[in-house]
């Protein structure tokens, strides 16, 4: 069993789950809470807007530059917090970064990407959030992309990676 | 306590907003030791729905159910946000961009959403073929051939100077602007607008 975990933490890329110790039930709870923290602020900063996204890629807005920039300004400074000082998990683990090799698709696929992204007004994330705050009909949006990531997930080995 | 609803019920301005986004990122590494993610939640429900016996799904995804519990929270912090303190007012966005997306045919402007395009009536219409259906298709696609989305490339990525996410997070801008400078004029006059 062991082994065969080991082998699922290669498969997934991307945000994979690092923490040894096995969680269920209530102790899921805390991510619950942060994903409302999360989400909460994504509709209070009009994240979720299409036209926030608009005006980004029409750069007649400052805002969502702002946001991911300063996003990604404090993210650097807290990794390298906990770096510096070792900070630990709160079940005492070591805490590990997934690290993200180099592949053709982060082109391709991140070109595929903005062009939805800019279709939808939204990334992944501002879907749900978009759901949240009453626009139901972007469930057919979420629907569409889980219908992507599976055709992807199918031809994964045939596409230039 | 006025007040403070008052003020909570605004629009955030960017310097707020953005720094509580980055904090996410050490609250779920010192949570649980998870970096942060969300296009894998798609990826998730596939591998629990529909796995379809398709290598790229067959993992534990049950060791991943934060990642589910924790969109489904996103989902609930959106209905909070919109339901209880929500802005009063409309939304002000950049006179360029109203007069640009005027003359492409949206007449709404009062939501974060322009109801010319994201309504059920527009479901079985070019309309909610281009919007909903490709464009959703376009971002799960695109985002798990990426290998993440905004969060986990542009966020969580950049964030932990991985210059791979910073690859990922130009050619998003790159498919964004091209979307909107260039294609998305013939798109809303193909759709009908």
């Amino acid at each position: 069993m062991l082994v065969a975990d080991k082998n699922i933490q290669e498969a997934v890329c991307d945000s994979p789950n690092s923490q040894e110790t096995g969680e269920t039930g209530l102790a899921l709870v805390k991510y619950l809470i942060l994903g409302i923290l999360f989400g909460f602020v994504f509709v209070k900063a009009e994240i979720i807007s299409w036209f926030r996204i608009q005006e980004m890629f029409r750069l007649d807005s400052f805002h969502m530059y702002g946001v991911i920039g300063s996003a990604i300004v404090t993210g650097i400074i807290s990794i390298q917090l906990i770096k510096r000082f070792k900070i630990k998990s709160i079940v005492g683990e070591e805490i590990k970064i997934s690290k993200k090799e180099f592949r053709k698709g982060q082109i391709i696929g991140g070109f595929i990407f903005g062009l939805g992204w800019a279709i939808t007004g939204a990334c992944p994330g501002p879907l749900y959030a978009q759901i949240g705050s009453g626009f139901t009909v972007v469930i057919i949006t979420l629907l569409s992309a889980i219908a992507g990531t599976w055709v992807y997930g199918k031809f994964s080995d045939k596409l230039p990676n | 306590m006025n007040q403070f609803i008052d003020w909570i019920s605004q629009p955030w301005a960017w310097y707020v907003a953005g720094p509580l986004i980055g904090l996410t990122v050490p609250a779920l590494l010192i949570l649980g030791n998870k970096s942060f993610g969300i296009s894998s939640s798609l990826r998730h429900v596939c591998a629990m729905c529909i796995p379809a016996k398709i290598p790229f799904f067959q993992y534990n995804w049950r060791k991943e159910m934060w990642n589910l519990v924790f969109v489904l929270g996103v989902l609930v912090g959106g209905f909070v946000a919109t339901t209880f303190l929500s802005n009063p007012d409309e939304i002000v966005i950049a006179a360029q961009t109203q007069a640009d997306l005027a003359a492409l045919g949206i007449t709404d402007f009062s939501g974060l959403m322009p109801a010319d395009i994201f309504s059920w009536e527009n479901l079985f219409t070019v309309k909610g073929l281009i919007f909903f259906v490709m464009g959703g298709f376009l971002v799960g696609f695109g985002s798990r051939y990426a290998g993440g989305c905004t969060s986990g490339h542009a966020i969580m990525g950049i964030s932990s100077l991985q210059w791979p996410s910073l690859v990922a997070t130009i050619f998003f801008m790159v498919g964004g602007f091209l979307m909107t400078q260039v294609l998305l004029g013939p798109l809303m006059k193909f759709a009908g607008f």
